[in-house]
């Protein structure tokens, strides 16, 4: 099992549209993706209500982990994902 | 005879069509026992599938990219497989599709509420899509407004930002609500989109769905019967009297348009505004989860300014709180939002929120050739004026104001206009605290009359600061949409009227038929007036 622990970056948090963006971004990857907030259970990561229900708000660590074949190159890609400010990113 | 009720006339024009209302959340059956779990499970992921999809066309006809964003994020977390799974788990536990539905929605609702703060704002969302998969499941329509695919007269309870978000002015032919009143968001909303509206109408609720209705919104009748045919409002062609705004004897008051994006500047053109008294900033900002990028005010604002190139823009800065609620300003607990962080007070808890608005009107500003004017809504204090127009001209924005909008900023408009160019007076909000009555309260409907002459006093005093300053005193609110009083409110000293632009043929034949002198007389004899009827009556 591969982990990351990240910062998440986004202004507003894991909410909304930040949320919406690593979501859709998990569900493409060719592994499992569990995401998980300490003291709390790992959720899936293309599961945009338990996301939402991190309540990760913006400097919250969360661990990332997956397993299998792309595990590696996909947790580096959801990592740098949630470091970012998404709330700045312009659609 | 045709049943007839009747309700407080909010917007002028008469239609007729089926009446449809803004469904109902279905109530939960009771649970019956499950004897095919697996047929259930489909049940169950089919009404889920449903709302996705329902969410999905919503979303593809939605014309702003924002509420497109919304709808899209709710679908995401309508066909969430986390949620999928509680579902089957649920009916596997004996559970029918209904309360494995409602069981599922309720673990992740609870989840939310725990998690507090701008997560628990989101429950309502939850509840939104638990009702609208139940509804399915029932057979029932969704909630929120109808999409019948024909033209129709839309009733509701009152309408929420949210519901109006989703409303096509094609298809609707009048709005009738059973509370609210003359400034209500469904007033304000109907006058915008140029339909027929009543509000406080009770009993509409009770006319059963699909009747042919007739809707007079200048009466506030609402008729009930076989006889009327679909017809829309038309738009009465006024006698055309074009050109600037002016007295008879050619005193100029600079006839507005109020809008709420660069898709209202048509109308305002054909009008023939002067420009723009009013460009509200929150339609932007409303539904949102996430402020808007500085890039996308930009965009948004400059499509205005362009399209005014040469004229006045009178843009508010964002105007939130009380009756228009932004999710992403998590205002939690306000004791009565009325009187709270509202308005430019939101700039206290918020400032970057002011400063990137302020710093996109100077960039959308830039090279359109619109003269943009900037003003802040709720200011009290010339305190919160001179620190307003300090951060205007910081942003590289040459002119600032205030609106007029609570009694202690009009008794103070001289002291005001030594720190901003302009004021606007907003009478809505004006009324709303010079009468301690709620705008939303038609019980209320004769204290929130603009013709009340304690309200016409407040706009004496700022079109007298006005005048003694040689700055302009505009009013923005309904008020300056009435034909008739507009000769008072140039007499009052008010050298501005920003309106919805079906109004603005109206008023401008109204100010033509009077002298300036006329004018004066005119506002001394309605302050004057013991009470709004007898000021009307004076003018008339």
């Amino acid at each position: 099992m591969s982990t990351r622990t990240v910062a998440v970056g986004s202004a507003s948090g894991l909410h909304a549209r930040p949320a919406k963006i690593f979501v859709e971004a998990a569900a493409k990857a060719p592994v499992k993706v569990t995401i998980q907030v300490a003291g709390k259970k790992p959720v899936p990561a293309k599961s945009m209500l338990s996301v939402l229900a991190l309540g990760a708000k913006q400097g919250t660590e969360v661990t990332l982990a997956a397993d299998g074949d792309g595990a590696e190159q996909a947790l580096n890609d959801l990592a740098a994902l949630l470091a970012r400010d998404l709330d700045a990113d312009d659609a | 005879m045709p049943e007839s009720l009747s309700g407080i006339g909010v917007s002028a024009g008469v239609a007729a069509g089926p009446l449809l209302r803004i469904a109902a959340a279905p109530a939960l059956p009771a649970p019956v026992p499950v004897t095919d779990a697996g047929a259930e499970v489909e049940r169950a992921y089919a009404a889920l599938a449903e709302v996705v999809a329902d969410l999905e066309r919503r979303a593809d006809r939605a014309s702003e990219a924002t509420v497109a964003e919304v709808l899209r994020a709710e679908a995401m977390m309508a066909g969430d497989e986390e949620l999928r799974e509680a579902v089957r788990e649920n009916v596997e536990e004996g559970s029918d599709a209904p309360h494995a539905i409602d069981a599922a929605f309720g673990t992740f609702r609870e989840m939310f509420a725990e998690a507090g703060g701008y997560l628990a704002e989101r429950v309502a969302d939850l509840d939104d899509l638990r009702d609208r998969a139940v509804a399915v499941l029932l057979g029932l329509p969704m909630p929120g407004v109808p999409q019948p695919g024909h033209p129709f007269v839309l009733a509701a309870r009152d309408l929420a930002p949210a519901d109006t978000a989703d409303l096509d002015p094609a298809q609707v032919l009048a709005l009738v609500t059973e509370v609210g009143g003359p400034t209500s968001h469904t007033a304000i909303l109907a006058r915008a989109l140029g339909l027929p509206a009543v509000v406080a109408c009770r009993g509409v609720l009770g006319i059963p769905e699909g009747s042919l209705v007739q809707v007079d919104g200048a009466s506030g009748q609402v008729e009930v019967g076989t006889e009327f045919s679909v017809r829309r409002a038309e738009n009465r062609v006024m006698t055309e009297i074009s050109g600037p705004g002016r007295t008879s004897d050619g005193h100029a008051v600079k006839l507005l348009a109020n809008v709420g994006s660069a898709k209202n500047v048509p109308a305002a053109d054909q009008a023939h505004a002067e420009g723009i008294g009013l460009f509200r900033t929150e339609l932007l900002f409303l539904d949102r989860t996430s402020e808007p990028s500085r890039d996308e005010q930009i965009t948004a604002y400059r499509e205005v300014f362009r399209a005014m190139a040469g004229r006045r823009v009178v843009i508010r800065t964002l105007d939130a709180g009380a009756d228009k609620p932004l999710p992403f300003l998590h205002q939690e607990g306000e004791p009565n939002p009325a009187l709270g962080v509202r308005g430019l007070r939101v700039a206290r808890q918020r400032p970057q929120v002011l400063t990137t608005q302020l710093a996109a009107i100077a960039a959308a500003a830039g090279d359109t050739g619109a003269d943009v004017w900037v003003m802040a809504p709720m200011v009290s204090t010339l305190a919160e004026a001179t620190e307003f127009a300090a951060a205007v001209h910081e942003a590289g924005l040459p002119r600032a104001g205030v609106m007029i909008e609570v009694p202690a900023a009009a008794l103070r408009a001289a002291d005001l206009l030594r720190v901003v160019d302009f004021l606007s007076i907003g009478t809505n909000d004006l009324s709303q605290y010079t009468f301690a009555a709620d705008r939303m309260c038609g019980d209320l409907a004769e204290l929130l009359d603009y013709w009340q002459p304690a309200l016409l006093q407040l706009v004496g005093i700022c079109g007298e600061a006005g005048r003694a300053a040689g700055k302009p005193i505009g009013v923005c609110g309904e008020a300056a949409a009435d034909a008739a009083l507009a000769p008072v409110l140039a007499g009052l000293g008010v050298s501005s009227l920003s309106m919805s632009p079906r109004a603005l043929s109206g008023v401008r034949a109204s100010l033509a038929r009077y002298s300036y002198a006329e004018c004066r007389r005119l506002a001394e004899l309605a302050v004057a007036a013991p009470d709004a009827a007898t000021a009307r009556k004076v003018v008339s």
